[in-house]
This record gives structure tokens, sequence and C-alpha cells, in this order.
């Protein structure tokens, strides 16, 4: 029946309108939902089988095995599939670009150096076609980040069905983004050998030292002026990063080389902050720093080539459980800009397939992604309490042969999955006289 | 002022040309001053040339030239004689690459993708088409003869040089100089001794070309202009680059090729055109010697070693790979390299920094096994042979120039100095106080007032004697050759000291003292006997070990006789995707024998055969990629919207370390595509992964061509950031610009018919051949497929149209992420598609794009593939395919299908690979897992039955890749340590190729192609 009905609106929504016009936005979960004889993924290394998860007024209310369903509670029978917690995109332009090769659709950078203050909430689109392809992979929240200069801007936790930003915001601008400076050479190139005037020798190390002690800079000057009761006048800049001296923000320096990363350390020991390592490619060298120094890492984009070409073909693919054995505390992300984000599961599966159990692969895209934005109160994992931000796929959702999202709930919202690209399916399928599947 | 500057300069010159002759139509300012240089050196080990050496030898010169030379000769009447005795004389050595006496222009840098193009030449006269082709240049006309870079080339040896202006692609000839400090006109010794070539447009501002298959393409058509204006075709009116190649082609032909595969490249299109082109290598040639060899050409070698790296801080050493570790430590073989593997060479001084550093790196050279017989033919007589001038210079024989060195020793030896070098006929001092060693002792006698008084004086070097008497003292000393000032207290105890100041003559000092009641003395020296040489160095130096070339010269490369070889193999027990119609075979064998599947079922047996136990396992036939740009040394020839010329099969490199990671990713066959930047591109080429072989070894054999076309976004420059001005800028344009591309074809495949018809009537002329138009003409006889980057489907349906007006067929639309929107006509028109699972959203074309494309597509009954147009994804193309099942529901073994047989359709080779069957070609994948899961590891990656890719293999390997960084960077560290120049270290950068289409993100070491030009 449900098949049918799901056709039928397909197929309705392509006569009305196109490109997700008519996907609504769910309204407030009224009736009690019990998912039951799934498989059911907690997110914290857990595993139930055969087992339930009831959520009411938006909040997890009970799993576990032998839950007998309230009366007049909503039944999803899940017999042979699996439950989760909501994925997390932990690092994402989404909603700040629409398409990448037109400028007028990005909204991810400001002008200057220092833009702490710009904040990538206000701008995310929620009507961005993108968004929904997401859902139907079992994204549900996602950290939108700004780029570009030396601190980008602040970023804020989304949840992925909402009318407007406003609605959208599930931990508002929880972090400030800093780059690190390269602090490498450069090679100058061009076809056949030329490539204009020589360039007198740089000292890139230098020169980047210089501007993180610019970045330094900025940081002891905001901690005086926060820690300042009696303030002559207000600095835009200063007030924007308040939260990181009480470590209500997060500094999340995007950062890959060990030099990087090492620099960085010391904004810990300097400024007492809590820092997630972004990008990460080579935290593999220096493991048992990051964890001494509490520092956590997102990987950003773990399908990678290897750094070197004398590096393990698969190092990219390992790194995940070269952190896990080292107990750092890691998320796996997705920034790939053809998929836009959608194979974040496939990421982590990856991963799986290179010395990560499966639910630890789970966990870095699901409860270790809530602990390093903050959330891990309110979401991240199946447990008593937390948002009904629940996922069920037909199967293993970290390995695409078999993972298939069949209903998404958010804050215990049953969300419409369908989007743009399954109604031009059905659009043409319609053309070619194909059969619904 | 200015004017008088002038005479000044002209007033200097006359003082140095005195010894050769001077001109006769030069007026003289002063009185006329005529000299013969005439000149007897007697007593001398004259080596004529690396096998002639005559001892106590006489060489007479007169006029700049030699008269005679030999034993027993007296010295004529009216020559000078200068005593050779313990003196080696040399021929002065000649380098061909010498930077010398013209300009080298600023590179220009040429096309960008993201600005405007300069689609004409910029060139004045009446020269050809492309800027970069000045075969009109002639050295001999801008030569400057230039003291200041004439005199560290004597010094270090040289006499002859060849000068030409080192710009362009073809760059006209050179000029035969010698390096006397005179007038241009006497040291010219020929000019047009040579002409020049590379692959490099040099301050060419001009599009095209933008690659190196473009500038091979260039190459290529301006051989066949130049051979069809010999006709002097009307239309062409006067073309002074083509008259000037044509003419240029009796030279020696030179061709600057700076890298081992620039060395094949340039020797491949000598070859198709009957030139065999002399080769002026880089420092990498030793990589790949053999291949060297077979070109059959002379090597022109710099001895350009790079300098240790500074790599003490392991984050720096992190970024530096292997191969550019290897490279530290072996380059100083290459001369050795090439003397063992009896390839003649030429040596230069070209790509060093300092000419100074010559010697240091040839004495190197030595060390790992240049001989000195070969040094010196390579520094002489080679040259001069490939030039034509060896009845001129090179050796030392009557009649020719007198350019010789004067040395103290065997001229290699260790020890030993240059001391002059003579050339036509005028000396130039090398080290002038060196004609006689002062070092040793002299009987130094003061004649003091009263008695003379005795010491001995024991020189040590030209600032450090002791004088010995009652007492040995050391003494303040100083001496440059000819002065010398000695200050000493000859009694320790005493008050008493002696200054002395004097002059040399033949080792036989005089001079006047004075001590320190003010009187004065005179006093002599006289040289008593040598200084003993304490520690003789025995024997070479010792280098310590140095690791072995590998093949590709990168990490995980083969060494010599390790690469893969075909086995006999036999896969048992394992589950089988067979992609014919035994479907899937659970618990079935694979048995692979020489090259090919020999079996594939269940019980096969073999009693040699290698076992591989499949239980568990799953096995396919090898990943083939449709849309791949791994393995080219350039990708994109954006210089014009049609470049059906170009081609990817001219620059293939084996050196991408992204062949070994697709093998493990479990890729056989890849499909190297041109880029988008233009809407017919070049001509692509298939290739095997068949890692450690030469870019010859790649190629898919018996293969029918393709081209990449492009439609759309890319191939109007939308990206542009200033604007574009290259034809077409709209998809309206786009239509045209193919429409007009193929009515050309049509007009010039007619104009070819009429020819062949009537070519035996009288004043029929052959039509120039054009070989953009030749690949179309192949198009339209299907002799080359297209493969059609394309997205949208109003462009898609245009492309058709086209096609079918013109009568031809597009074979593939690749990328056609609109492709479900049109499957029914693409399938109508015979097309096949290759497209990506899920992308979309990167750019205006692909916000349509659906991950159900393929379902749909193939649904319509179109042959679909799925391809990667990315190294990184293309080791995942299984998982991309389990993509198809999951949107749209494709059964798993149709979903295999599209990275397997599907793409061998497209690509016209099913009938060898593409799925598992007796008889085709033994590439093989053996998985870890289920083929389609995410979970799959390729544990072996077989390419015509040699397994290429073994996953406990590569963890040895990596093993070895470890301890070698280790062992070289510890190395690096020691000569830092001891003192040695280093350099920052430098990041091993790799350069990626793409469509440039979408961003991708490769990690820290990758820079995009695109990104310098």
């Amino acid at each position: 029946m449900k098949k049918i009905i799901s056709a039928f609106t397909a197929l309705f929504s392509v006569l009305l309108v196109m490109a997700q016009a008519n996907v609504y936005p769910a309204g407030p979960q009224i009736n009690t939902t019990v998912i039951t004889n799934a498989t059911v993924h907690i997110g914290n290394g857990q595993v139930l089988d055969h087992a339930s998860v009831e959520f009411k007024n938006g909040k997890i209310t009970r799993v576990g095995a032998g839950i007998i369903p309230d009366q007049g509670a909503n039944i999803i029978d899940a017999t042979g599939k699996h439950v989760y917690p909501g994925l997390i995109l932990s690092n994402t332009n989404l909603g700040l670009v629409e398409i990448n090769s037109v400028r007028a659709t990005i909204d991810y950078r400001e002008i200057g150096d220092y833009n702490p203050n710009v904040r990538s909430l206000i701008a995310y689109d929620t009507d961005s076609k993108v968004i929904n392809t997401l859902r139907s992979s079992g994204i549900l929240l996602a950290n939108i980040v700004p780029q570009g200069g030396i601190l980008s801007g602040s970023s804020s936790v989304v949840q992925l069905d909402a009318w407007n930003w406003e609605d959208a915001a599930y931990k508002t601008d929880g972090g400030i983004h800093l780059n690190m400076p390269l602090m490498m050479n450069r090679p100058s190139r061009g076809f056949g050998g030329g490539g204009g005037p020589q360039q007198p020798p740089r000292d890139p190390v230098k020169e980047g030292l210089e501007e993180v002690s610019g970045m330094k800079s900025f940081l002891m000057e905001a901690k005086a002026y926060t820690e300042n009761p009696s303030k002559e006048e207000t600095n835009l800049k200063f007030e924007a990063v308040k939260g990181l001296f009480n470590k209500s923000q997060k500094l999340y320096v995007h950062a890959n080389t060990v030099r990087q990363m090492l620099v960085a350390l010391e904004f810990v020991k300097e400024f007492n902050v809590d820092m997630v390592i972004v990008g990460g490619s080579e935290s593999w060298q220096i493991t048992d720093l990051l964890k001494q120094n509490n520092v956590s890492v997102i990987l950003s984009s773990p399908h990678s080539l290897p750094t070197s070409a004398d590096d393990d073909v698969d190092q990219p693919y390992k790194t995940a459980a070269q952190l896990q054995k080292a107990g750092v505390l890691f998320v796996i992300n997705d920034n790939d800009g053809q998929t836009r984000g959608r194979n974040l599961a496939y990421v982590a599966g990856t991963a799986a397939a290179y010395g990560l159990t499966k639910e630890e692969a789970l966990q870095a895209i699901t409860l270790n992604a809530a602990k390093v934005m903050g959330i891990d109160d309110k979401t991240g994992s199946l447990e008593v309490g937390k948002d009904a931000n629940i996922i069920i796929s037909e199967g293993d959702i970290l390995d695409m042969r078999t993972s298939n999202i069949t209903n998404a709930f958010i804050q215990g919202r049953d969300i419409n999955l369908d989007d743009k690209q399954k109604q031009l399916n059905e659009r043409y399928k319609k053309k070619y006289n194909q059969k619904p599947f | 002022m200015r004017r008088l500057k002038k005479i000044v300069c002209l007033t200097l010159l006359c003082c140095c040309i005195v010894v050769i002759h001077a001109q006769e139509t030069f007026p003289v300012n002063g009185v006329a001053d005529p000299r013969h240089g005439y000149y007897a050196f007697t007593d001398a080990t004259i080596v004529k040339d690396a096998g002639t050496t005559l001892k106590n030898a006489t060489l007479v010169i007169k006029d700049g030239r030699i008269v005679t030379v030999g034993t027993n000769i007296s010295v004529p009447k009216g020559a000078v004689e200068i005593n050779c005795s313990g003196k080696y004389i040399y021929p002065s050595f000649i380098d061909l690459y010498a930077d010398y006496g013209t300009e080298v222009p600023e590179i220009a840098g040429g096309f960008r993708f993201g600005q405007p193009a300069q689609l004409e030449s910029n060139s004045k006269g009446a020269t050809g088409w492309n800027q970069a082709i000045k075969s009109e240049a002639d050295a001999y006309k801008v030569f400057v003869a230039d003291e200041k870079k004439a005199k560290p080339l004597r010094d270090a040896g040289f006499g002859t040089v060849l000068s030409h202006v080192r710009d362009g692609i073809a760059r006209g000839t050179g000029t035969l100089v010698t390096l006397a400090e005179a007038k241009e006109n006497l040291v010219i010794l020929k000019d047009r001794a040579s002409a020049h070539y590379s692959f490099n447009k040099g301050s060419s501002t001009q599009s095209y070309p933008s690659s190196l298959m473009g500038s091979i393409a260039l190459l290529r058509q301006t051989f066949l202009d130049a051979q069809w204006y010999k006709n002097k075709p009307a239309k062409e009116g006067y073309n002074m680059s083509l008259e000037a190649w044509n003419k240029n082609l009796s030279l020696p032909q030179i061709f600057d090729a700076s890298d081992k595969w620039n060395s094949l490249r340039a020797d491949r299109i000598g070859d198709e055109f009957g030139v065999q082109y002399i080769i002026k290598a880089g420092a990498n040639e030793y990589q790949r010697i053999k291949e060297m060899a077979g070109t059959k050409a002379t090597f022109i070698l710099p001895l350009n070693y790079p300098q240790a790296q500074d790599v003490e801080d392991p984050n720096d050493a992190r970024f530096v790979s292997l191969g550019d570790l290897k490279h530290w430590e072996m380059a100083a073989t290459i001369a050795g390299a090439f003397d063992k593997a009896g390839i003649p060479f030429c040596l230069t001084t070209a790509d060093l920094k300092e000419v100074k550093t010559f010697w240091s790196n040839l004495r190197q050279a030595f060390t790992y096994g240049l001989s000195e017989d070969a040094a010196l033919t390579a520094l002489t007589k080679t040259p001069a042979t490939i030039l034509g001038v060896y009845d001129q210079v090179g050796s030392i024989e009557t009649g020719k120039w007198a350019n010789f060195l004067i040395t103290s020793g065997p001229v290699f030896e260790e020890k030993s100095t240059l001391l002059q070098n003579w050339i036509q006929g005028k000396k130039y001092n090398i080290k002038e106080d060196g004609w006689q060693d002062p070092r040793g002792t002299y009987k130094l006698v003061l004649n003091t007032p009263g008695s003379p008084s005795n010491y001995t004086l024991d020189l040590q070097s030209n600032n450090a004697a002791n004088v010995i008497g009652k007492d040995t003292v050391t003494s303040k000393f100083y001496f440059d050759g000819r002065q010398v000032r000695i200050n000493f207290a000859p009694e320790r105890e005493g008050e008493e000291i002696y200054r002395l100041s004097g002059i040399n003559t033949n080792n036989t000092w005089t001079g006047v003292g004075e001590d320190t009641l003010g009187n004065t003395f005179t006093w002599t020296a006289v040289y008593e006997q040598a200084k003993k040489d304490t520690a003789q160095i025995s024997g070479k130096k010792d280098n310590g070990t140095i690791g072995k070339v590998i093949y590709p010269f990168i990490p995980f490369g083969w060494e010599e006789g390790e690469a893969p070889k075909q086995e006999t193999i036999l896969i048992r027990n394992a589950t089988i995707w067979t992609n014919e119609q035994d479907g899937v075979i659970e618990n079935g064998d694979v048995l692979i024998k020489n090259g090919k599947l020999a079996g594939v079922g269940k019980n096969l047996s073999d009693a040699s055969a290698r076992i591989i136990d499949g239980t568990g396992k799953h096995v396919t036939a090898g990943i083939i990629d449709e849309h791949s740009h791994i393995a080219a040394a350039s990708i994109n020839e954006g210089g014009q919207s049609v470049t059906s010329e170009v081609r990817i099969a001219d620059n293939l490199n084996p050196d991408d370390i992204n062949i070994y990671r697709q093998l493990s990713g479990g890729v056989t066959t890849s499909h190297i595509l041109h880029g988008s930047a233009n809407v017919i591109g070049g001509q692509t080429q298939l290739i095997k992964l068949r890692w450690g072989g030469n870019d010859e070894d790649l190629k898919f054999k018996n293969w029918t061509g393709q081209i990449k076309f492009a439609l759309g976004e890319n191939v109007k420059r939308s990206s542009s950031s200033q604007g574009n001005n290259r034809y077409p800028d709209s998809r309206m344009g786009v239509n045209q610009v193919l429409i007009d591309a193929f009515t050309r074809a049509k007009q010039y495949e007619k104009e070819w018919k009429f020819f062949e018809a009537n070519k035996s009537k009288k004043g029929i002329l052959a039509p120039r051949r054009d070989l953009e138009l030749d690949a179309l003409v192949e198009i339209l006889n299907d002799k080359r497929y297209i493969t059609c980057h394309s997205y949208v489907q109003s462009e898609i349906n245009a492309a058709m149209d086209v096609a079918n007006k013109m009568g031809y067929k597009v074979n593939t639309f690749t990328h056609i992420l609109e492709g479900y929107k049109v499957a029914d006509k693409m399938k109508a028109h015979g097309a096949n598609v290759s497209t990506f699972s899920d992308w979309w959203a990167y750019k205006m074309e692909v916000q349509d794009a659906i991950p159900y494309n393929a379902a749909i597509m193939h649904n319509v009954g179109l042959n679909v593939a799925i391809n990667s147009d990315d190294a990184e994804m293309a080791r995942r193309l299984n998982q991309e395919a389990a993509k198809i099942v999951k949107y749209g529901g494709v059964s798993e073994i149709e979903a295999l299908k599209m990275v397997t047989l599907n793409p061998a359709k497209m690509l016209h080779v099913d009938d060898r690979v593409g799925s598992l069957k007796a008889g085709k070609d033994a590439d093989v994948v053996v998985w870890s897992d289920h083929p389609l899961s995410i979970y799959a590891k390729s544990l072996y990656t077989i390419v015509d039955g040699a397994v290429y890719f073994d996953r406990d293999k590569d963890a040895e390997m990596q093993k070895i890749v470890d301890a070698e960084r280790i062992r070289i960077i510890k190395k690096m560290n020691s000569q830092k340590r001891s003192g040695a120049p280093v350099q920052p270290a430098q990041p091993s950068y790799q350069v990626m190729h793409s469509c440039s289409d979408h961003a991708h993100n490769h990690g820290l070491l990758v820079v995009d192609a695109e990104e310098g030009y």
C-alpha cells in the first residue's frame, strides 16, 4: 500500500511541479512511533538484534528488545532492516553553494583574512536541491562551514528538514574556523619549464609562522577583551570568538601536515581551547600527540590519493583505523565536490574495509561527530532522551550494495525522502514507460 | 659619450686580436702590427686524440693553426720555443650546448585555460602561422662574443662551442664559434652549423600549442607542410619559416629533449620523417638506458646533478619522494651508463648553474664508471664529428685550428691542473702560476754584510714557507708566481729580522733584502728539489653503496629482471563472475596460461600451474576505465577549437604512480582521453596497466583509435575569468564548429581522391596533408571512433544531428549526465554511453544529473559504462558500479559489466578483454569479497597473465620503499653534516591531469596541470 502511495505521490509531484517544491518539511511528531524487529545500531558500538526503538514528542523513549508498543502507537515493522542514528556530515558547504562553477550561487567566503564574525547559518539555504539528496543517503544533520581567509567565520549545525535557517538551526555558531598556513614550498611550474620571471626564494615556513603569530595576537587580544568587564567599545570580531575561551565554542583548525598540526597544538596550550583538526590527512603520524592534547580530528576526505608516492597505496583508507587504535576522537567526513557529501556512509565503509569495525565506522559518522560538535547530549546515538534522529536502511548502510534508506526521522518527524533526482527519475521512467521498481 | 665608449671598446679589441689575423677589410687606427703567433711547444706529452699519445713531442703552430705535430721535429726558425717538459697537451674541448653568445628570451608561459587566447602569431614578417616555429632564425646573425661567459668555459678547457638561440620549437640554426677573445668575424668557424628543435614553445605567446602533444603535433605537421611547400604552392605565398625549415634539414639536427621520455618522443618524430636527431639529454636518461640505446642517437649529456636537500627535519623529508631521493643518489651515473651501454655521447656544460662545477661533476662521473678515454672522446672527437668539423677541431692534427690545452699531468687526473688553453693560436692562462710547481726546497743565500749566510727555504704553498738555518722558523711568505716576499727571523731567540723581496725567473729568485738595522743586501734562492707528495690518494674514491635503477623510477618500481612475468596460474574454488553466458560460477576455477585465459569453469587442472586458493574469494575480469587521464605528460591541447591532430599516444608517461595505485583497485585497462578544452580534441590512447613498462609497452596493441569530442560549458570556456575570445562562445557555435570541421574534411577527402585518381597526369600536385583533417576523414570512414564529452540533452541531440547529416556516428557519449533524457535517441543513433554513478551539481550543466541515469539508459537498451575521470575514484570503480544496483535496480551481473565488458564493447576490444572466457586476454582480478561490495579489495590484479599487483607483495615492497628512504635520507644528512652544500627540501609534487571539468582534491602534493598554464 505504502509503495503505491509513494509511487502515486511521486507521479503526482512530477505532473504538478518539478524540483521538489512539493516536498514539505514534516510537522512535529504527534503519535508515538515504534520501530520493531530491527537490527538496531546504537551508534556507540552496541548492536541489538530484533530490537525496537520507541520515540515520542521527538525524543527517544525506549530502546531494546521486548518492548511492547503503547496502544495507538504508530508501528513500523523493520524486520530484516537496520536502524541507525541519523548520519552527521561534519564539514560541508551545504546550502552555501548550489553550483560550484556559478559564482552567484557561492556564499561560503567573505573578503578579508579575519572574519570570525561572519555566520554560515544565516546564509544556509534550506531550499538547496542538494539537501534532499543527502537525506536520501541517511544524512540528517550537517555542520555548515564557511571557508577562506585566516578566520573564516562560525559554523552551525543544522538539521536537514526545515522551512528556513532559523528552523534548521541545531547548534548555533558552535565552531570558529581557522585555516593554518601550509608552511610548505609550492612548485612554480608551467608547460615547457617556463612560467614567467623567476620568483625570489621564499621561506614558506617562516612566512607561515608570521601569519600564525598574527593569529595568536588576535586570540590574545580577544581573550583580554573577553575578560575585561568594562569595555569602551564593541569589537565584533572579538565578540564572535568569546565562546572559545569558556569552551562553549570549538576551534576548528583546518590543517593537514604534521607541521601545521604541531603549530595548532600550541594553540591548545596557549589558549586552553577545545580544538578539532579538520583535514588531518597526515594525522596518522602523530596520533599520540593528538591523544595527549585531547584534540579530535575530522578526516575531511578519506577517499583521497595517498599524499606521497612512497605511501601505502591505501594510506588514506587506513588513517581512521590508526586514529581509532590510538584512542583519538575522530570523525569521518565526505567533502567530495562532485557528489556533494552523499557518500558519507561509504567513506566510512571504506574505513571499515581497512581496519575499523563496522560499528566503529558508524560511530565515526554519528556519535563521534556529535561529540566533536558538542551535540552528543541530544543526538549521535539511539539512546533514551536524545532527539529521535533515526534512519532505517534495508541493509548495512556502510555498503552501497545493501544501503537503501526507507525511512528517516528528524526530531521524531517523519521526513519525506523524495528529492529532485528521484522526481526526474520518475519523470523519465514515465517517458520510456519503464515500470517503477 | 656613447661614441667614445665605442672607440675605447674598439681599441681594446684591437689589442686583443693581435695574434689572430687582423681583418684585412678593417682599417687600422695606428701602425700595422702583423704577427703570426709562431710557436713551438717542445718536449711535451701530446695526446692527439683519445687513442694517440706522443711522448717527447713537439707541436708547432702558426697563424692560429697547427703546422706540425710529432716527435723529432726541430724548432723552426722564427718560432718561439716553449719548453713543455713534464706537460701534457690535449685538444681543447668542444661543447655543443654551452650557454654562449646568444640571449635566451623570456619564457612566455602560453595559454591559460581561464584567460583570453592568442590565436594568431605575433611574429613580424613573412613567417609561418605559428610563433614557435622559428626556423628562419640564424644564430650567426645575432651572435655576440661575450668574454664574461667565454672565460669560465675556457677555464674549464673548452675552446669551441655551438651557439644557438634557445627559443621555440623550431629554433633555426646554430653557429660554431671559438671562445677566443676576438671580434665575432674571426671566431665564427661555421655560420650554419646545426639546426635546433625542442618541445618547448619558449617566448611564443600564441595559444597553440599549449601541451606537449600539441608541440609534437606541430612538429609533425610542419614536416609535412615543409615537404608540400617545396612545390611552391601559390596559395601559401612566401613562407620564410618553411623555406628555412627545408634548408635547415641538411644540417645536423639537434633536439633539446632534456628528459628520458622526451628523448624517445623526439627520436620517434625523427624516425617518422627520416631524421636522426642528436639528442640533448636532461638528467634522468640513465633511468631508461635500454630505450636510450634504442634511439640510435648520439646524445649530448649535461652533468647536472641535483644538490642534496636539507632533509634533517622529518617534516621536510616527509614530502621528498623516493624517486627524487634516488635520483640525487644516482644522477652522477648518467655518463657512465651511456659509456657502458655503448651509446655515443658528447658532454656539455649546459644546465649547470655554474660552469665551474663541470669538473667536479665530471670527476664524480669517473667514480661512477665513466672511462677517461670516453670522456675525452665525448669532449673532442664526437662533437666535432657530429658537426662535420673534425677536419678543423677536435684533435691535434696538422692543419686544424690551434685549439689545445696544456696541463700539468694527464688531464683527468685529480691532481692535474689545466694551465693554459690556446684557442686559434692565442694563449689564455688558466692557472698562470701553475706552470711550475714552486713547492719544494730552495737554497737561499743572503749576501748580508760580512759573509753570505745560507739557509734552506721549504716552500709549502704560495703563502707558507719555512726557513731552515740554525733553527727552523716559519716565515711570513707571499708568492704569486712572479713576485716573492719573505719576512723571517733567522733565530728563534734573536732579534734579527730579515725582509726580502724578489722576482722569480725560471725557479731562481733574486732580489734585495733589509735587516733590522736597515742594511740592505742582495739575495738568491735556487730551486733544489720538489716537494714530496706525502699522502698519495690511491685509487678511486669509494662512493659507498648506491641503490639500483628501478622501473619505473618511482616507488614500487621493479628492479631489473623483477618485473612480473607471464605465469601459468590456476585460481581454484572461487566465485567466478564470467560476464558470459555461464553467469556467476560458484566454486569455479580459472586457468591462465601464456597470457591468455586457458579455461574458465569447474575442476580445471594444470600440473605446472601456480595455485591461488580462491576459497571465499571472487574473480572477475579486470576493470576497464573508459575515461581516464592518468599516465600522460599532457592531456589538454586547448590552443584551438579543433585539435584532432594531437595524440595522447605521443606523450604517455609510464612514471605515473597512479598506474600502480589503480592496479591495486583492480583496473587493468584505461582509456586515456584528451581533455575537454575544445570541441574536437585529440586522439585518445587505450593502455594496459603494465607497470614498469615503457610508453610503448603500455599501449593496448591492435586497437582502433578513438578521438575525444566535447560540448558545452568547457569548450565555450565558461570558466574563463577574463572573457572568451576563442570561437565558439555558445552551444550554437559548438554546433557550427562541428559542421565546419566535417565540411572541410569532406572537401579535403575529395581533393585527395581526385589527386589519387589523376596523379599520373602532368601538373597535378598533391594537396597539403592536414593531420587535423586526416583524423576527421578517418572518422567519416569508421576508422576512428568518437567519444564525446557531453552533458545536456540539447547538445547531445545536436551532436547526433550533425553526425547524421555528415554521415558519421558518435561511438560513445561520455559523462552524458542528462543521457537519461535522450536515451531513446542515442539508442537509435547507435551510441554507447559512459557516465558517472552519482555525480552532480558541480557545474551548471550537471544540475539535472541523477544517479538513476545509468539504470534508465541501461533499461532503454544502451550499452552503459561507468567511468572514473578521476585517479582516485578509478580505484573504486567496482563500487561505483554497485551504485547502479542501488540507484535503479540493475542486476549485480549487469552492474559489474558496466566497468568491464560494456566499456570493452565501446572500445571495440571485447573480443579480447572484459569477460572471462577461454582465449581472451588473462586480465583478471581476485577479490577478497563480493566485487560490488565496499569491503572488496583486489588481492591479485593480473594483466596478460602476469601478476602486476599482489597485496602481500605490495606489503613487502612497502618495506623496501621505507628502508630505501631511510638509507638515502641518512646519506643526505651525513653529507650536510660534513659540510656539503644543501638546498631547502623540495616537496615532490605530482602533476595531475584532468579534463579541467571538475575540482578534485587529491592531496597535498598534487598540483593540477592547469594551474601551471
